[in-house]
Order: C-alpha cells, then structure tokens, then sequence
C-alpha cells in the first residue's frame, strides 16, 4: 500500500518537475529565436515582415515541443492521482 | 472609402466580439455547470478535462444542475457470429442518466464492452452503484481480450469524432464546392466566399508547393495539399467552438493524415530518392551502411512526427485552456476565476492562431517531404 501512494507521489512529483523541464527548455528557445530575430530586424528593418513570420512559425514548432511536456506530464498527474484514489 | 473602413471596423468588431463570447462559452459554462457540488477536487476536473478531449459515444453539449443535453450518436456493432446491430447511444443511460445495459453492451470508462465484463478492478463511483443490481461482478477479473474469441465483436459506432468528421467533410464540400464552381466558369475576379479563399490558396500554391516541391512538378499534388490544409484548419477551428469534438486533437485521426503523406512520399519516390537513402552518394564507403541504417527510420519518423505535432498541440491547448478556466473551481476562488477566465481567452485566441499554424506547418512539412521524394537529383 505504502509502495502504490509512494509511486502516485513521485508520478505527481514527475509531472510537477517535468513541466518545470519544459518550461525552461521552451522558454530557452523562444527566447533565442526571439533575440535573433530582433537582431535581424535591427540589422536589416526591410525584412522584418519575413523575419517576423518566420519567427511565429519556428516558436510554434518549439511551443509544440513545450506542448508535448503538458501532455505527457498532464498524463503522468491523471495517472497518479487515478493510482492515490485506488 | 470613408464607408468602407467604418464597416470593415465594424466587422472585426463584431468577429472579434464573437470570438470573445466563444471564448468565454466554451467551458466556463461547462464547469460551472459540473462543479455544482461542494466536494469537487482537482481529480474530478482532471476526469472532467480527458473526458472533454476524448472521444465519446454521445455528443455531451452542456449539463444544467442534473439536466443532461447530450445527442444520442447511433452505435452501429459488428458480432462475429450474428452480424450487425444497430441503436442508439441514449439506450446506455436511463431517465436519471445513469447507465445502464443495452442489448448485451455497456459503456465502461468512455469504451464499449460486453454487459458484464469489466477490464479493469476499479470503477468509478457512479458505476459502482449500479454494478450490483445488473449483475456485473462475477465476470469481474476477466480480462477484455479473453472475450474476444468467443463472441467478438467490431465497434463501427458513429462516435462524436465521427459525426465531427462527417459535419466537417459536408462543410468543406460546401465551401470549396462553391469556389471551384466559379473557377470552372472561368471567371477570374473573384467574388464572394472565393475572394476569402483565394489568397489562401495562392499562398499555399506560391509559398509551399511551388518552393519546396518545385514549378514543374507541385501540380499533381496540389489537390492533397490543399485538401490536407483546410481539413486540417477547417477541424482545428470547429474543434474551438464551444461543445465540439476534439478531432484532430484525436491521435488516430492525426496518424491517418500522416500516413496519407507517408504513402504519396514512398509511392511518388524518384530514383535519386532511394539512392540517397540507400546508398547516400558522396559519403565514405565505411559510413554508407551506417547512413542507411538512420535513413530508413528517418523514413518513418517523418510521418510519425507529423501524427504526434498535431495530435500534441491541439490537445495540450485544449487542456491548458480548460486546466486554467479549472484552476478557479479547485482554488473555489472568484478571483482566480476571473483572472482565469480572462487569461483563458487569450489563450483561445492563441489557439486560433496556433490551428492555422499548425494547418500550415503540416502542408509545408508534407510537401517538403514529397518535394524531396520527387526530386531528380541533379541540384
């Protein structure tokens, strides 16, 4: 019994430090495509139309990664609390 | 000129406004509705929140106190041995609303089974009850594979995904039906529903296919191109509005869209294609087997990263969007409800543009994987 709630606290405490991972990981890299993106639109202001679309799409494909990490670790607190109810 | 700005200001006004109202209607109502009770936890509004993005054998609109407004979805079994039966979802429930069996079949935990035969120990509460007058404990430790060579059976039923694809297919038929009509005409200004259309297929024609498939060869694909988009768009943004199914939010549904891509990659590739999975040119003798090895899983990786980036941000939106509306019935708080419902509908708003991302972001990566299939290899 003890074993069962000691593994539905350490999924709850997976998912807890898990999206803190991601969080970091994602902000890391939006803010990177972020700071180059200002730096070539600083650099070259006639393209910043393109510069700008072109940093939406990559954020999104890195927000999808930060969006794995909410799904996986919106699972993992599903299951845990599902195995603490039990 | 004057004119026209006011109205074409007035327009957003009332889009965005109506946007807002989806927003706000979407769950808050939802919620408010399921957490009557004073004892909610966080584990009920998790339940309530993977009920929201699974699929369902009744489309669930909205429950009032203990009414439930719910559609009953046709529920359409093959048996083995007997054929096909047919009936509705709403003959699982009883005037309370309680489940119950029908015809030999009952709905455990969102999955049909045959009446009496749990797959699992625990049952929720509300199952717990009526478990005992219908006589489903004895079967209670068969497993659901042991049923399947006696009596098997096939679920064909119209789930609420199903009846969100078919409203979505009679949709898109109606709309582009309608702008290919005026093509076929050969009238080139475009007017009405086309006009909003056409950029959009412009863009798709000029920015995706052409530039990674290549001018002489976009042409044939340009069909599935376009059909992948707006399908993939027109669901992302029914599955925004209040009370819809979660389709492309539904990793089966996002694996087939990645399989289509997947078989017109293999089936359209050139020589050059295999060659440089094969045997990659330009690259020492010794790391030739070892580059095959990578370009062949690399082969199915593609499809399986497309299935999994759709599946991904769709459902995780529709999770943090509910989570944060969630957060003001578990904290019991109006304050964080407001704040919550306010920052809920700047995330809808996201969503929005993340369901045209993401549309786009699948065309593009499907037509670069086609554009490198087709490549003649001479670059």
């Amino acid at each position: 019994m003890l074993s069962i709630l000691l593994t539905a606290g350490y999924a709850l405490m997976g998912a807890g430090i898990g999206a803190g991972l991601v969080a970091i990981g994602a902000g890391l890299g939006i803010g990177k495509i972020g700071a180059s993106a200002m730096e070539g639109m600083a650099r070259q202001p006639e393209a910043a139309g393109k510069l700008q679309s072109g940093m939406l799409i990559i954020a999104a494909l890195i927000e999808v990664i930060a969006l794995f990490g909410v799904v996986a670790c919106f699972l993992l607190a599903v299951n845990g609390s599902i195995v603490e109810k039990l | 000129m004057m004119r026209k700005t006011r109205t074409n200001k007035l327009n957003l006004l009332i889009v965005s406004a109506l946007i807002a109202l989806f927003s706000f209607t979407n769950s808050s109502y939802a919620f408010a509705a399921s957490g009557s009770g004073d004892e909610e936890k966080a584990e009920d509004k998790t339940e309530f929140i993977m009920h929201h993005i699974a699929d369902d054998y009744q489309w669930h609109i909205i429950t009032i106190g203990h009414t439930h407004v719910s559609i009953p979805l046709p529920i359409i079994i093959y048996e083995y041995d007997h054929g096909f039966k047919f009936f509705m979802s709403s003959d699982f429930y009883d005037e309370h609303h309680e489940p119950i069996a029908h015809g030999g079949y009952e709905i455990s935990h969102g999955k049909l089974i045959k009446a009496g035969a749990h797959g699992d120990g625990h049952g929720d509460d509300s199952h717990g009850e009526k478990s005992h007058d219908d006589g489903h404990g004895e079967a209670a430790d068969d497993h659901s594979a042991d049923h399947a060579e006696a009596g098997g059976f096939l679920d064909l039923s119209i789930t609420k995904n199903v009846a969100s694809l078919i409203i979505s297919v009679i949709l898109l038929f109606v709309v582009f039906l309608a702008v290919a009509k005026r093509y076929k005409k050969g009238v080139s200004a475009p007017s009405g529903i086309q006009s909003f259309f056409e950029p959009i297929i412009v863009f798709i024609r000029d920015d995706i296919a052409k530039t990674n498939i290549g001018a002489d060869k976009y042409e044939r694909f340009m069909p599935f191109l376009l059909s992948l988009f707006f399908f993939i768009l027109f669901n992302n943004l029914l599955g925004l509005t209040p009370g819809a199914a979660n389709l492309t939010g539904n990793i089966a549904v996002t694996m087939c869209l990645a399989l289509f891509t997947f078989v017109i990659t293999q089936f359209n590739g050139k020589r050059a294609y295999w060659a440089h999975i094969f045997w990659t040119p330009g690259v020492p003798l010794p790391l030739r087997p070892i580059i095959l090895i990578v370009e062949v899983i690399g082969i199915f990786t593609k499809p399986i990263s497309l299935t999994l980036r759709l599946f991904a941000s769709i459902t995780a939106g529709h999770i943090v969007v509910l989570s944060i509306i969630g957060l003001g019935f578990i904290l019991n708080s109006l304050a964080v409800g407001v704040v919550g419902t306010l920052f809920s509908t700047v995330i809808t708003l996201i969503e929005i543009i993340v369901a045209l991302i993401q549309a786009y972001v699948f065309t593009l990566f499907s037509s670069m994987y086609i554009g490198q299939a087709v490549d003649d290899g001479h670059h």
